[in-house]
């Protein structure tokens, strides 16, 4: 007994257990989940893009469709987290366009691009912990509270602005922001991207800080009495959602070369329904970031090859809201099916009614 | 559960007036009340013609009016803890279905129109609304998708083409500017909608209803109420609402693009949150949000007179909403701190009584434990 306790792993007798340790073998729990699924069918309608559609194998494709979704992908990233502790930041677009505002009339006042581009990340940071504090300290639902911030920073960014757009950048910095690695095909965005995901990967997926995570996800208090710190994770998640928004938002005034307070409108909605459709539960405590990677890919290679397709962009509207709500809703009929099937000893017809 | 204004449970010995004075005075919406009212004085202090002109009190109830329609609309759902994100879409499709039934089917009356529009909104709330009660996901989820699905609609349906005022006939846009012993039809439409509303959510069972299950949705199930069929109603009446708001729209502007309506549900439920009901559902009233859909266009319309640039308006929009939910914050704290100051006071006062009670009841209890 002692020693299968000292070394479980290594011993060769058999362990006398009288269940499972998995209710499913394991090729069902790597395969069978909503993440792989999505990435299926991300590869399906790329192999019948690439046949199809004329002119969407080609690398330029690629690039212009890397640079397009850039912005969607690095803030996707912190936003699953936030959506896995249960929280919602709606208010990411705004600060794109905040910070695209501040690196404009920052550089126009005479600072050179990374000092603008620094202030922007550090009103990024004191953005997300404003979100952070009025959500952990105050105690208020996140929803209301980025809707508020949503107004609020949108409306800084309008006002320090108005209608008018600063597009006299430095040849230098708007290069970079589309060139490409090595000459090669693959935007040089792709490598701040690809040590982000990494960073957050490792973060949700192999630290006790993301366990924490899906803890506070899957019940908070809970998570409180386990000893995870549940408001200082909340805050330093928003203060992350921030800082990429921000990091995002200049990025997206010099790629396209231009500082305005609408930049990115409308862009929060686009994020949330890529990562809800990555697999990410909106109740919490569910969700993987390749899936979510996925996801953002799905519907940039879908809208990219729909507009090569001649199919006009509003057609990428409906699949996106049609993908959203069937995701959620397939994986609610999948449950339903899955209980139905799982009741035990329901022979006779007394009370089959489900739910 | 939560109740829409908070009665004080220990007030002992006032009459019924002093008690509608206690409930006005401690009520949600007073305070949103004064807010506008305030805006509104400041503005007129610094133009009289903000107030005093007709076309100033003209714009001042006509301007809302649609928003009014939404906000009432959102409330209802908010109420029952959802959300309607899709309130946008269905006003920019109902605005362009109200354009092509005019361009279309030449001379039809106004009246099939607008019945029309309401219904086709009631039929895409009822999507929201069954998907969110029967298969039991997110509104969140599900309306953000109605929301690109449905705005994909209209830029199918519409393309690059858009309605003009002289496409449509002349007695429609006269309701979007006509007005009834000086008052604008548009805002009569609106507190017509919104007196019969709060009437319903106030004094009929059914209406309490929505109350209890955005309180504490698994309590009302097992309670017996019709959960599914009630948040179902919340969403169609939203979506109808949302219909009229585009056919108002359509009479008010006159110019109907795909786009129209875009970034309008975000509008509505910051005026529902800026009204005072809780974004988790189970507290305030129709008229709060009301009040706040008046209040941020109000806000809109008061900022260049008073000398702010009005690119700051969703800068102090912005920092409203966030006031707001932070008053509701601090009251509802310091209600439940005297509510539980005056819990322990009655224990105390209690005390002795109960303990000899207990004891009593625990005898009979071994007692009867004993017979068995």
């Amino acid at each position: 007994m002692t020693d299968t306790l000292t070394s479980p792993a290594n011993s060769t007798e058999p362990v006398a257990r009288t269940y499972r340790s998995h209710a499913r073998p394991a090729w069902q729990r790597l395969l069978l989940t909503r993440e792989v699924a999505i990435i299926a069918l991300l590869v399906i309608v790329c192999v019948v893009a690439a046949s199809t559609v004329r002119g969407f194998g080609t690398p330029i494709t690629l690039r212009y469709l890397l640079l397009d979704v850039a912005p969607i992908l690095l803030i996707a990233l912190p936003m699953t987290l936030v959506i896995v502790t249960g929280q919602i930041d709606l208010s990411v677009a705004s600060m794109v366009g905040l910070s695209s505002v501040l690196v404009g009339t920052l550089h126009a006042g005479g600072l050179p691009i990374p000092a603008a581009g620094l202030v922007a990340l550090v009103v990024g940071v004191l953005g997300g912990a404003l979100n952070g504090f009025l959500v952990t300290v105050v105690g208020l639902p996140s929803l209301a509270v980025t809707i508020g911030t949503l107004a609020l920073y949108r409306g800084i960014a309008v006002g320090l602005l108005g209608t008018t757009a600063i597009t006299d950048f430095p040849d230098f910095w708007t290069d970079l922001a589309q060139s490409r690695i090595a000459g090669g095909n693959v935007p040089t965005i792709t490598i701040p991207f690809l040590v982000l995901a990494v960073v957050f990967v490792v973060l949700l997926h192999f630290t006790p800080f993301g366990r924490g995570i899906v803890a506070i996800g899957l019940g908070s208090e809970a998570a409180t009495f386990s000893g995870i710190h549940v408001n200082r994770t909340k805050f330093i998640l928003f203060m992350l959602t921030g800082v990429v928004s921000a990091f995002a938002g200049i990025y997206y005034t010099l790629r396209f070369g231009s500082a305005r307070g609408d930049n990115a409108t409308g862009l929060e909605l686009q994020v949330i329904a890529a990562v809800l459709l990555g697999g990410v539960s909106i109740f919490g405590g569910r969700g993987a970031l390749h899936g979510v990677i996925a996801g953002v890919l799905l519907i940039g290679v879908l809208g990219s090859a729909l507009r090569l397709a001649n199919v006009t962009s509003d057609v990428i509207n409906i699949i996106t809201g049609v993908l959203l709500v069937l995701s959620v809703v397939s994986s609610s009929f999948l449950a339903w099916l899955h209980r139905v099937r799982a009741r035990p000893g329901r022979r006779g017809g007394v009370g089959t009614a489900a739910g | 559960m939560t109740v829409a204004t908070p009665t004080r449970p220990g007030s002992r010995g006032q009459g019924a007036v002093g008690r509608g004075i206690r409930a006005v005075t401690r009520a949600r919406e007073t305070g949103i009340l004064l807010a506008l009212v305030l805006v509104v004085v400041v503005a007129t202090a610094r133009n009289p013609s903000f107030l005093f002109s007709p076309d100033g009190f003209r714009d001042l109830l006509l301007t809302p009016s649609i928003l009014v329609l939404a906000a009432v609309g959102q409330a209802l759902v908010i109420i029952t803890r959802n959300v309607d994100l899709s309130v946008g879409s269905v006003l920019g499709l109902s605005a362009y279905l109200a354009g092509r039934l005019f361009i279309d089917l030449e001379g039809i009356p106004p009246i099939l129109v607008a019945v029309a529009c309401v219904l086709f909104g009631a039929v895409l709330g009822l999507i929201n609304g069954a998907l969110i009660a029967i298969a039991k996901v997110p509104a969140l989820v599900i309306t953000l998708g109605t929301l690109y699905a449905y705005r994909g609609i209209n830029v199918a349906w519409a393309g690059s083409s858009r309605i003009n005022a002289s496409d449509l006939p002349r007695e429609f846009l006269a309701l979007g500017t006509g007005q009834v012993l000086g008052i604008p039809i548009l805002a009569i439409l609106a507190l017509v909608v919104l007196v019969a509303a709060a009437w319903y959510l106030r004094n009929t069972r059914s209406g309490r209803e929505f109350y209890a299950i955005g309180s504490d949705p698994a309590a009302a199930e097992l309670y017996g109420l019709r959960v599914t069929r009630r948040v179902i109603i919340a969403f169609v009446a939203s979506g109808a609402l949302a219909g009229l708001a585009g056919l108002l729209y359509a009479a008010r502007y006159g110019t109907i693009s795909s786009s129209a309506g875009t970034g309008f549900e975000l509008q509505a439920v910051g005026a529902a949150v800026i009204g005072g009901v809780a974004i988790f559902g189970g507290s305030g009233t129709v008229w709060g949000a009301a009040i706040g859909a008046v209040l941020l266009l109000t806000i809109n319309r008061a900022l260049p007179v008073i000398g702010v640039a009005d690119f700051w308006q969703r800068a102090v929009v912005g920092a409203l909403i966030i006031g707001a939910i932070v008053l509701d914050r601090v009251l509802s704290l310091r209600q439940s701190r005297r509510l539980a100051a005056e819990r322990d006071a009655q224990t105390t006062d209690a005390g002795t009584a109960e303990s000899s009670s207990a004891t009593a009841t625990r005898t009979t209890s071994t007692g009867e434990r004993t017979d068995d």
